[in-house]
């Protein structure tokens, strides 16, 4: 579980948001949705630690964060293959039994994101979906209960995102991991979450998805 | 070869900075600081001849110019963006320097020269030994680092997210960074070094996708370079940097040919 209290984040002067109040259960699927510079991406940041809040509190229970991050910097010369890429976040062991285990896990996640054929593919050079789906597995490395997708779909074509989501809402189903979907996308917020939250005048409210018209999202998110 | 006792001494120096500068490299490349590595190499410069104007010994003088200025550089940014401004400004300022400190002091210009392009005669035994023991501290760091190093180099952004330190990283990084252009300078020459420190690993970048892969590779390519040019320049008395970086350029377009012919087949 994941519940905030009149959490505050100011930079400086800037006021970023204020009493934000608001729990996410275990095994929720649920979106953040809200304008560019709303302050999504600082939430995360707060609840994954890498950002204190400047007042209030919020309560992860101690659990392991998966976060996906919006960009990265992978270009076509990218030298290393998709499996490489997801053991960076491997810790170091000369252990031959944690090795063993270790490289179990890989070939587990592989076959979870469905990558498991492509794996030995330099990540520069395979497409956006395969790249999203790398970047998932390796966040999945450290057996995390929680699930941060940061705009994940934004840059996919419409065919691919269905596919991205229908894996992320296996996740969730299968393994009971809860998921914070970061997005604008109106019609994946309505088809894979319940519900969301909305950032709206510098707070945050729940909203009910399947309530909200498409325009109204638009308009405020 | 190995009759004569200068060529023994550089051939142990040149070892030590090919497994320096090749494993060094492979982190140079990919957190793209090939353009800083080259303006450490200049700062190494105008260390090497403050070095010579006060009396203490160039290596000396490299070492303290490049560690400054390679950890000014991190701490005043990590964007890429404002570290390329930041880079050309520390860099003019040091080989303004640089040219100073050697027009005031009294050493001829050919000592300059032997700094600037390297030297294959130049190097002593006591020398051979300083750049060994700071060699084997660069790998050591590079062992205890290597798994964090490695995440924070090859995908900055998930290992920021992952909770890495990744600033702390940056600055080890600097700091062995200045130590190899310090150490690899000694045989190469300050002006040059960035072509053990680059080239090799870029190489390495186009043929082989793990990477334990590419630091073998690249390790093997910058010691093949330097043993090559040695022996070359010991038979020719040509400059054993010319074989070197010919040696290095050629390996790396056949690299390139060999990544664009496995992407068309």
């Amino acid at each position: 579980m994941i519940k905030a209290e009149n959490l505050s984040k100011r930079f400086g002067n800037q006021l970023v948001f204020e009493n934000l109040n608001f729990q996410i259960n275990d095994g929720d699927f649920i979106s953040l949705v809200g304008p560019n510079g709303s302050g999504k991406t600082t939430l995360v940041k707060i609840i994954i630690g890498l950002e204190k809040s400047s007042s209030g509190t919020i309560k992860t229970s101690g659990q392991t964060i998966g976060y996906v991050p919006q960009f990265r910097n992978i270009d076509s010369d990218y030298p290393l293959s998709i499996e490489q890429f997801i053991r960076l976040n491997l810790k170091v062991t000369l252990n031959p039994e944690k090795r063993r285990q270790n490289n179990n896990l890989i070939n587990t996640i592989l076959q979870r994101t469905g990558l498991t054929e492509i794996k030995d593919r330099p990540l520069g050079l395979v497409s956006g979906g395969e790249k999203q789906k790398a970047y998932l597995a390796q966040a999945l490395l450290n057996d995390p209960k929680t699930l941060i997708l940061d705009e994940s779909t934004a840059s996919l074509d419409v065919e691919v995102k269905t596919q991205l989501m229908d894996l992320v809402q296996e996740l969730n189903q299968k393994y009971h991991l809860t998921v914070i979907f970061i997005t604008h996308d109106y019609d994946l917020t309505k088809k894979y979450t319940k519900r969301a939250l909305l950032f709206k005048n510098k707070t945050i409210e729940p909203i009910d998805v399947q309530k909200v018209s498409k325009d109204m999202f638009e308009m405020e998110g | 070869m190995f009759g004569y006792e200068f060529m023994r001494e550089a051939f142990i120096a040149s070892t030590f900075i090919a497994i320096t500068a090749g494993l060094v490299g492979v982190f140079v490349v990919s957190r793209n600081m090939s353009f800083l590595s080259h303006t450490l190499s200049e700062i190494g410069f105008a260390g090497a001849s403050f070095g010579i104007l006060i009396g203490i010994s160039p290596l000396a003088g490299m070492i303290l110019f490049t560690l400054i200025s390679s950890i000014a550089v991190g701490s005043l940014s990590t964007e890429s963006s404002r570290r390329e401004a930041s880079i050309s400004a520390i860099s003019s300022l040091f080989i303004g320097l640089g040219i100073l400190f050697l027009s005031l002091s009294s050493e001829s210009s050919s000592y300059a020269t032997n700094i600037l392009f390297g030297s294959i005669v130049g190097i002593s035994a006591k020398e051979v030994h300083q750049l060994m023991i700071l060699a084997i501290f660069v790998i050591l760091i590079f062992i205890i680092f290597y798994k964090p190093l490695s995440f924070d180099s090859f995908d900055h952004i998930g290992a920021q997210a992952a909770g890495l330190k990744t600033r702390l990283l940056s600055i080890t990084f600097l700091v062995t960074l200045a130590l190899s252009v310090s150490i690899g300078a000694q045989i190469v020459g300050s002006l040059l070094v960035f072509v053990l420190l680059t080239l090799p690993a870029a190489t390495a970048k186009y043929i082989v996708h793990s990477v334990p892969k590419m630091i073998i590779v690249s390790v093997g390519l910058s010691l093949i370079g330097v043993w090559l040019g040695l022996y070359l320049a010991f038979i020719t008395n040509w400059p054993v940097t010319f074989f070197i970086s010919t040696f290095e350029v050629i390996a790396y377009f056949l690299g390139l040919s060999y990544k664009n012919w496995r992407l068309n087949h």
